[in-house]
């Protein structure tokens, strides 16, 4: 097998999830977008692994396992304190810091 | 290329695994569904972990599966059912201008594409012969050379459980 059966999988997962991030409106839909390309990211670093013969990239790919679950948590967290005090997760409505 | 060298059932598996993934993945952004496209997710992080399985990375299937599929997804549903989101098609899920999105996602894959290409054009990645790696190597490495970025992951850890808990709390 070629390594960039793997790598263009993980660049085309990549990107569909840079697409889902650009064209969600609801909160929840742009985090799942973020898990997208997270995953994509560690299949790259698991077929390097796998090409170079060690194992860093495994360790790697748990420490971003780890990181995304921390980013979710608070994400989700926060999410649901825009719900609360907007009634409404639609990004393009936050617009109090003029962005 | 000697006969040994093409590898059928890996590649197979390989070829399905990832029209599932790709498959499930455009759901996940297409979707009108809030709940469907947390179930498409899903399927995209147990593709990923057959995959891992592939790559010989056992204990990083294993991971996937108890975190993403587990832990996470029912964080999403959760975030879905607190936000009371509309249960069934919502159409308002996408911005204004959510076309945009496409040509920026195609022009970024062509780049990579072609890096890819260009860069790694036909090296080997043999599954076969791939040794297993064993969790004991694993967490050798984890708690010997990289126990620093470990620590960190842990401060981040306690970090976002407290953060999480500050900004969810009603008072």
């Amino acid at each position: 097998m070629l390594v960039n059966q793997f790598l263009i999988l993980g660049a085309v997962l990549f990107c569909i999830g840079v697409y889902g991030v650009l064209a969600r409106k609801n909160a929840v839909m742009v985090l799942m977008s973020i898990e997208l390309i997270l995953n994509s990211v560690n299949i790259n670093l698991l077929a390097f692994d796998l090409m170079n013969g060690g194992l860093e990239g495994s360790v790697f790919a748990l420490y971003i396992i780890g990181i995304a679950a921390a980013e979710v948590g608070v994400g989700l967290a926060m999410v649901l304190l825009i719900y609360r005090n907007k009634k409404s997760i639609a990004l393009d409505e936050l617009s109090e810091m003029k962005g | 290329m000697l006969a040994s060298d093409i590898v059928v059932a890996q590649n197979v598996a390989f070829g399905i695994i990832a029209a599932v993934m790709v498959l499930f993945a455009l759901r996940v952004v297409s979707s009108s569904n809030v709940v469907h496209a947390a179930l498409s997710l899903v399927m995209v992080m147990a593709g990923a972990a057959a995959l891992y399985i592939l790559l010989a990375a056992e204990f990083v299937a294993v991971t996937q599966v108890l975190v993403y599929i587990g832990a996470v997804m029912v964080l999403f549903l959760f975030g879905v059912m607190l936000t009371r989101a509309k249960l069934g098609r919502d159409a308002d899920l996408n911005n204004k201008n959510w076309a945009a999105g496409i040509p920026v996602a195609l022009l970024l894959l062509g780049v990579m594409v072609y890096v890819l290409i260009d860069g790694l054009g036909d090296d080997k990645l043999d599954v076969t012969s791939g040794t297993a790696a064993s969790t004991a190597a694993i967490s050798d490495l984890i708690f010997s050379p990289y126990i620093l970025p470990f620590w960190a992951l842990s401060f981040v850890l306690l970090a976002a459980v407290i953060g999480a808990i500050v900004l969810a709390r009603k008072d």
